[in-house]
């Protein structure tokens, strides 16, 4: 399966929702009046755009309407096209630099993927010939160093772990220096679950950033923000505040697989400033690919 | 954006002080604000395009109370509907009358059912229960091992069967097991899935043949988006629901799913969640369900706390010194007891509309009613009822006497003639219509 349709079937059921809706809303008339634009909006809101996300490319919307005289689907269909790619930004791929060290350290809140992604992105370098190694930091959840270990096991991966309940940033102290002494090329750091409304918690991922930052100073370090894409709004202050916590390099849309829309996509990259690299695709290591604002408006909207 | 509703409502309503009848106008400009902030907490467009339309409809052509503006008695009405919607029964977990009851949690990935797990464990322990917990989840990575170290936790029995690939057998056999061990509940953490996997759904299917639970919840994370709507349907769908445990509420989240959930498929909320330990496990209540939903604090428990603690003859004296105009720091001293009586600051300012978004965290200093108080009753009681003699002199005795600065006694004299401006301007507008009840523009801060 090439990537766009791998990409295009994770997203089958968004596809459905929005892409059925714009038809129906338009069918018969094959133009739109101020009320199938309301409509339209409310579609997007539907789908985890988001209130302003939404408003923003229906104002987008009627704008070229005004503009062109052209209500038409094909119309309607280009600005909005045009309007979330501009949300979403260019396509930027995660990259790994040769002959350093590169560190990929996954945050988020809980229960959003973190750990899988970490097997999953283990799988992708360890498949591209490169030197993997696994950090467990998340040293608070119940069975999340053995979770890890297993998908050490399964890539056939270093795992560089302490016990429950020891401090994450001594863990990513000896990971590091683990990684530097073996000429790692990748190393993945999985961290504990953290809502971002508790301060002690996110100051202690500023500690462990810090700690990464002042052990492997030239190395190539990458903060991935990991969100759910059946998360609501509260998604976008999650961007907000991990940013203000910490460098974040990117983020990763997970469980797009799933039944959401996934507009929750949209909604954040309206208000963050880091690109969304990667899309979680189901549970197994292979499932992860490159998020491409393309595939991903195009697998949204109807065929024009 | 918590702010941001009660702060554009103050907004509205503030035009609309005054006025006797709400117009169709105000109660758009109203519904738009309620409408916008429900969406941003994620209740589900159907539902809310309904809510709107319903509270339109009982809004229009409502008499004021004359205890209330006419902007707060549309946030009654709203919150009154909300909670309404939320549930008002207190919704106990289901024993089955066989005395084995099993219990079984499903949901999305990620979503708090292991954790509930073995919160509910502990939580039936402590009722005089005897829980045995297992997992049936073959799939995610040490899955099973992280509910055995939860239960260990709480001390109660687990039964996994880690190599053991068929979801259904280990339930099967779990029931054997916890019959055996004499327990009189179990409670079955399933696998995280979506929806969309038939082949997930229909295990979730072939367990519940095999097992027959007593009680069926569905686990929410807090977070969820629209989506939570058909994600509850398909579960009810598929094996049915008997009610619903929501996770995650120690976030900021607004939660809006409750409302979906319970608007659409009836059920009740039983619990919720709020946090990682085993402890963060409580009842759940509508009103603060409705008040997180809204997204601002609940005037009405306000007003309601205001009439049920402010002592009636007190409130009487106030009052009526405040028709007279001579509303003195007596009276202040008075109701600054009556606002320590019914709760903290910040609590407080919390429930006013309007007041959260113009008051910082930081400027809400709780020691600051003590010091007032303090500082009255440092003063003589002529001092009291006669502020205006209060020279330089006598200021610094009182500061001294209080333990306070001269500052900080000039500031309460300061706040008490603004107070005093306030009351004669709000006795000149209510003479005569008012019989009694709290002076919400009185508050002396
Ligand atoms: N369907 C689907 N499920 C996923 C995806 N990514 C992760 N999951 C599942 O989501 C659940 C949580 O994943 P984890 O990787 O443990 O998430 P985490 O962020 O490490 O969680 P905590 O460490 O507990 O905060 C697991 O059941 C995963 O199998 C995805 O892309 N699609
Ligand atoms: N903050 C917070 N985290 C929770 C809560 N309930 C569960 N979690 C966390 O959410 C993540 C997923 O929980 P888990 O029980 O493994 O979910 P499951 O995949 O549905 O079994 C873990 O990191 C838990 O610690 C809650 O109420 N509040
Ligand atoms: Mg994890
Ligand atoms: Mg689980």
């Amino acid at each position: 399966m090439g990537i766009f349709e791998s990409f295009k079937n994770g997203l089958l059921k968004t596809r459905g929702f929005v892409a059925e809706g714009f038809t129906k809303i338009s069918a018969g008339l094959g133009r739109y009046d101020e009320d199938m634009l309301d409509e339209l909006e409310a579609l997007l809101v539907q789908a985890d755009v988001g209130v302003g996300a939404s408003l923003q490319i229906m104002d987008s919307v009627r704008h070229h309407i005004r503009q062109t005289g052209d209500d038409s689907v094909d119309s309607v269909l280009f600005a909005m096209n045009n309007q979330m790619l501009k949300i979403l930004g260019e396509k930027t791929e995660l990259h790994i630099e040769e002959n350093t060290l590169n560190i990929i350290l996954l945050v988020g809140v809980n229960g959003t993927g973190k750990t899988t992604t970490a097997g999953k992105l283990c799988l992708r370098y360890k498949g591209e010939g490169k030197k993997v190694m696994l950090a467990a930091a998340d040293t608070f959840r119940a069975a999340a160093i053995e979770q890890l270990q297993v998908w050490g096991e399964r890539t056939n991966t270093p795992v560089i772990a302490q016990t429950i309940g020891s401090d994450p940033a001594a863990v990513c102290y000896d990971a590091v220096h683990a990684a530097i002494s073996r000429r790692v090329d990748v190393l993945i750091i999985d961290t504990a679950g953290r809502l971002h409304n508790k301060q002690n918690l996110m100051d202690e991922l500023s500690k462990i950033s810090k700690v990464v930052y002042r052990e492997a100073p030239s190395s190539s370090i990458k903060a991935l923000l990991v969100i759910d894409a059946t998360t609501g709004q509260n998604a976008v202050i999650q961007a907000e505040v991990f940013s203000n916590a910490i460098d974040i390099h990117g983020m990763v849309i997970t469980k797009l697989d799933g039944s959401a829309k996934g507009g929750v996509a949209i909604a954040v990259a309206h208000k963050a400033k880091s690109p969304i690299l990667l899309a979680g695709l189901g549970e197994s290591a292979e499932d992860l690919v490159n998020f491409d604002p393309e595939i991903f408006v195009r697998s949204l909207l109807p065929n024009s | 954006m918590l702010e941001g509703l009660s702060s554009k409502l103050q907004g509205i309503v503030s035009k609309m002080r005054g006025k006797a009848r709400v117009t169709e106008q105000d109660i758009k400009d109203m519904m738009k604000e309620i409408r916008m902030a429900l969406l941003e907490a994620d209740v589900n467009y159907a539902v809310v395009k309904e809510f709107i339309a319903a509270m339109t409809d009982k809004c229009k052509g409502q008499e004021i109370f004359q205890s209330l503006t006419p902007g707060q008695q549309i946030v009654k009405i709203v919150h009154d509907s909300l909670v309404e919607l939320l549930g008002s029964e207190q919704n106990k977990i289901h024993v089955s009358p066989s005395g084995f009851t099993v219990i079984i949690l499903y949901g999305l990935q990620g979503a708090g059912k292991t954790t509930t797990a073995a919160k509910l464990a502990r939580l039936l322990k402590s009722d005089g229960k005897k829980p045995m917990v297992t997992s049936v989840d073959v799939h995610r990575p040490a899955a099973a091992l992280q509910l055995e170290v939860l239960a260990r936790k709480v001390d109660v029995p687990s039964f996994i069967l880690p190599e053991e690939k068929s979801a259904v057998k280990i339930a099967k056999k779990a029931v054997e097991r916890a019959k055996y061990l004499l327990c009189d509940t179990l409670i079955v953490d399933t696998a995280g899935r979506t929806t969309m996997d038939e082949e997930m759904m229909n295990e979730l299917k072939d367990i519940e043949k095999a097992i027959n639970p007593t009680e069926k919840l569905l686990i929410v994370d807090a977070m969820i988006g629209q989506e939570a709507v058909s994600v509850a349907l398909a579960f009810e769908k598929a094996i049915g629901l008997d009610g619903f445990i929501m996770t995650k509420l120690d976030g900021d989240a607004r939660g809006g799913a409750a409302l979906s959930i319970r608007k659409i498929t009836g059920k009740p909320i039983k619990l919720i969640c709020v946090g990682e330990k085993i402890e963060d496990i409580e009842d759940y209540y509508p009103d603060r369900m409705a008040g997180r939903i809204l997204g601002m604090g609940d005037v009405l428990s306000l007003i309601e706390k205001a009439q049920s603690q402010f002592d009636e003859d007190q409130a009487r004296n106030t009052m009526e010194r405040l028709l007279r105009n001579t509303f003195n720091l007596e009276d202040m001293l008075s109701q600054f007891e009556q606002i320590q009586k019914m709760g903290s600051v910040k609590d407080m300012i919390g429930m006013i509309p309007g007041a959260s978004g113009k008051v910082k965290e930081e400027d809400l200093d709780e020691r600051i009613i003590d010091l007032n108080m303090a500082i009255i009753r440092s003063m003589t009681i002529k001092e009291r009822r006669f502020p205006n003699i209060l020279n330089a002199t006598r200021r610094r005795r009182i500061a001294a006497g209080s333990g306070t600065t001269v500052q900080q006694v000039n500031q309460l004299i300061r706040q008490y003639e603004q107070s005093s401006q306030l009351m004669k301007r709000f006795s000149k507008m209510n003479k005569g219509k008012r019989r009694g009840g709290f002076p919400m523009s009185g508050f002396p801060f």
